[in-house]
């Protein structure tokens, strides 16, 4: 028996479908697909509340990827931060597969949210993905895999930092597991990696953000900022997320950014736009006081 | 540094500034050193009362206009004393005031990042 193509596509939908018989949740639709599972849309009866339930792609999956997907739960669990996900449940479904149950983020990926926006507004919500990334480290943990898609800008403003399927306690995690292109040298190498690994993955994204179409201007100082972050030695990159995101205000600031020798020029040109209007104020006295004083003579 | 502090600082420095000018005046020249005290304590006066306001009324532009005025009237009271060169006085005073007003508002900072 040959099956239609519509009917091979309505069979493979209802076998990726979870089975949410006997919990608490009814299924409301699909969301998206991460790496290691997909994200459903279902409302939380009791509480009658909408949530996000991942989990793992096909059912009886094998317990490695159940494992790694509770593994991800209990991170985030352990995580409470304003710019993460909160987790309010976790479990096997009817069918076996391994999934867990989080807050419903409505919103759009980083670099879709930030399309036409100005430098400024990038590097701000560039310091806001910075925050949660420097409180997991804090934590003990490594996210591993930041680049645009771990990213959702929300309706309302809330940054917030997602897919934490990589993330390992700092210093523990030595596979070679990333996306080519946010991942560090070093964890492509499969070599152990600390939180200096999201650094540079957050010099990436950083750079990602950046060349979102239409590109701002770039300055030599924000490329020095991109290049210490995504330096290929580890020692060579910021010690950590918080001197990454120092750097980022100092520049925003119009202060000297500490991964760029600026030379004599450019520091006055600096200062001059950065206290422009207090030196055109002691420009103007000085020359109405230089005028007076010609007058006078 | 709070806005009182930057208001006294940076009238202090204007005030010493605008006097040492007096150099370029052969016929007050003899009397530099008094012209400078008397200019600073002027600074530092504006400074303060203009720290005061910046400090109690956080909206820059309210604050530019109190500091000009503020440099208006202490170089009116300065040109009166002298009875005469009013405008000479009075416009770069006027300056000195906006650009102390300016300061506080710009570098000092308010009662709330104070109590951060």
């Amino acid at each position: 028996m040959r099956l239609s193509d519509d009917a091979l596509s309505r069979l493979r939908e209802s076998i990726r479908d979870p089975d949410l018989s006997g919990t608490r949740y009814r299924l409301v639709g699909p969301v998206g697909a991460g790496g290691m599972g997909a994200v459903f849309e279902a409302v939380d009866e009791p509480l009658g509340r909408r949530v996000a339930l991942k989990v793992v792609d096909v059912p009886l999956d094998g317990e490695e990827a159940a494992a790694a997907l509770l593994a991800e739960a209990r991170v985030l669990a352990g995580l409470e931060h304003p710019g993460l996900v909160p987790v309010h449940d976790a479990g096997r479904l009817a069918d076996g597969r391994a999934y867990y149950a989080m807050k419903l983020v409505r919103g759009r990926r980083l670099d879709e949210a930030l399309a036409g926006s100005s430098l400024p507004e990038r590097l701000r919500v560039f310091l806001r993905v910075c925050e949660p990334v420097a409180f997991a480290h804090a934590s003990g943990v490594v996210h591993r895999d930041l680049k645009p898609p771990n990213v959702m800008l929300g309706s309302f403003g809330e940054v917030l930092v997602l897919d934490w399927g990589l993330a390992r306690p700092v210093a523990g995690a030595a596979d070679a597991s990333g996306t080519p292109g946010f991942m560090a040298p070093e964890q492509a190498a499969g070599r152990p990696v600390d939180a200096r690994a999201d650094v540079y993955g957050l010099g990436a994204l950083l750079d990602a953000i950046l060349r979102v179409p239409p590109a701002p201007a770039r300055s030599k100082a924000l490329d020095a900022i991109v290049g210490r972050a995504r330096a290929t030695e580890p020692g060579a990159r910021y010690a950590g997320v918080p001197a990454l995101a120092a750097d980022v205000e100092r520049l925003l600031d119009g202060g000297r950014v500490e991964a760029y020798e600026e030379n004599v020029l450019e520091r006055v040109a600096r200062v001059v736009k950065r206290h422009g209007v207090a030196v055109g104020l002691v420009a103007t006295y000085l020359v109405v006081r230089g005028l007076f004083i010609l007058l006078r003579r | 540094m709070n806005k009182i502090l930057v208001g006294l600082l940076v009238g202090a420095g204007l005030g010493a500034l605008d006097g040492l000018t007096a150099w370029f005046t052969p016929e007050v020249r003899t009397q530099i050193a008094t012209i400078v005290m008397g200019s600073t304590f002027k600074g530092l006066l504006a400074g303060l009362l203009i720290g005061v306001f910046a400090r109690k009324v956080a909206s820059v532009p309210a604050t530019l206009v109190f500091g000009t005025a503020v440099g208006l009237v202490l170089a009116f009271a300065v040109a009166s004393l002298q009875g005469a060169h009013y405008f000479e006085i009075m416009l770069p005073g006027s300056i000195v005031g906006l650009l102390t007003g300016y300061a506080t508002q710009r570098y000092g900072r308010g009662l709330r990042a104070e109590a951060a």
